[in-house]
């Protein structure tokens, strides 16, 4: 019954919410949104779910003073310094402790560490990208194109061709026609793909999200 | 020291923080990176619960929606994971979401990932009244979609018109590809830009 009655709830729920779709009508009309509401609760305590494992992990580590334990210790102060404002204090209104520590810890480190990646994508690409077949110099060519493109000095290198030919013209182009055709064939088959595993997992054929014993 | 300046360079520090580690990886970026785990666990967790579970929970049980005691217990059979005795019951709330998501995606994806793309792809091609250049753009969006598909059609041997087909599919993947890489590195470029306006302007106020 462990696994019988997940398999039902999952064909039920999948069935339903097809259904629905087809049937725009009461009962069936009302249950799209109880649906979607109940699967965004869940999702939430799954997020919460998360937080708590973390939280016992790190505990674990001060507790038997793992290596590095130390950390630990902030992040927790981090988690707590934020939690405690935003569920407790004055909540997540603006100029409150939240909002000080959203504007000037969570955003400031958040983007620093997604600009860190320019660095390693650069170190990265300069030794993955060896124009040695066509379609890797394509990808180069293609990829050199949009990155000067978005950058005043394309303009300026290409300055002396007409309107229309310039660098970010042709940046512009690669991104409306060859890249939306390529974005398209994969949406289409990525598409495809989700509707063939859906069913499957509705159909039960695919219990792998049911984990082992 | 006023509580802007105060954030500012709070800020400030931890960027240099986390900038550290461009040299080598140390304990002043290790510091920043456990602390931005913590501080965006708990971001999350706050909006979670302000945007989730109080409007569509709280606020329903409150109005004594008791429909709403179904996925508060599926709730509480997630957090039962942490009970190894009655772990196996987050299977239920797993399959809850599983289910409804799987219902909704097939229904979704169909519409938005295949039926809209093929209504957007098959344009018409009647140059009459239309500019030369977006007949062909139209044109070439068709070809590389179809020939994108054929690409990654694998119940067939690429081989005779099929693979001169997918070689095609190939070439406009490639393109897509190398834009989508470009389009990040720039991307990724504007936020360092960002980082560095910061610190130089706000922080400094050498520019």
């Amino acid at each position: 019954m462990r696994r019988e009655i997940p398999l039902i709830i999952t064909f039920v729920c999948g069935i339903t919410m097809i259904v629905q779709f087809f049937i725009p009508h009461e009962p069936f009309g009302s249950m799209k949104s109880y649906f979607q509401q109940s699967y965004m609760i869940i999702a939430a305590f799954a997020m919460i779910l998360g937080i708590c494992n973390l939280t016992k992990l790190h505990v674990n580590k001060i507790r038997y003073k793992r290596p590095h334990w130390g950390y630990s210790i902030v992040l927790l102060a981090g988690l707590a310094g934020m939690t405690i404002p935003g569920l407790f204090v004055g909540a997540i209104k603006e100029g409150g402790i939240f909002d000080f520590l959203f504007k000037n810890v969570h955003v400031p480190m958040q983007s620093t560490m997604f600009s860190l990646l320019a660095f390693f994508v650069a170190s990265a690409s300069y030794r993955a990208f060896r124009a040695r077949t066509l379609d890797a110099a394509l990808l180069l060519v293609a990829g050199f194109i949009v990155m000067l493109g978005r950058a005043p000095i394309g303009d300026a290198m290409t300055s002396f061709l007409p309107e229309g030919g310039q660098m970010s013209d042709v940046a512009n182009w690669i991104m409306a026609v060859p890249n939306t055709a390529g974005q398209r064939a994969i949406m289409m088959g990525a598409g495809l793909g989700v509707v063939a595993t859906s069913l499957r997992v509705i159909l039960g054929i695919e219990r792998s999200y049911l984990g082992g014993d | 020291m006023s509580l802007e300046l105060f954030g500012t360079w709070l800020a400030a520090l931890l960027t240099l923080c986390i900038f550290s580690f461009l040299y080598k990886d140390n304990p002043f970026y290790k510091f920043a990176e456990h602390l931005f785990v913590g501080v965006s666990a708990g971001y999350w967790l706050c909006y979670n619960y302000w945007n989730m579970v109080k409007p569509n929970l709280i606020d329903n049980l409150e109005a004594h929606n008791w429909e709403y005691l179904l996925p508060l217990i599926l709730s509480a059979f997630m957090l039962m994971r942490l009970i190894p005795k009655v772990g196996w019951l987050s299977r239920w709330a797993i399959a809850f979401m599983i289910g409804s998501g799987a219902g909704l995606m097939i229904i979704t994806y169909l519409q938005s990932n295949f039926l809209e793309q093929i209504k957007s792809t098959l344009v018409s091609l009647d140059p009459t009244g239309l500019p030369w250049y977006v007949v062909l753009n139209s044109f070439l969006i068709f070809v590389g979609v179809v020939s994108g598909l054929v690409y990654f059609f694998f119940s067939k041997a690429h081989t005779g018109v099929t693979g001169g087909v997918a070689r095609v599919g190939v070439v406009f993947l490639m393109v897509c590809f190398g834009a989508s890489f470009g389009y990040t590195v720039m991307a990724r470029i504007s936020l360092l830009i960002g980082r560095m306006y910061f610190l130089l302007h706000d922080w400094l106020g050498l520019v």
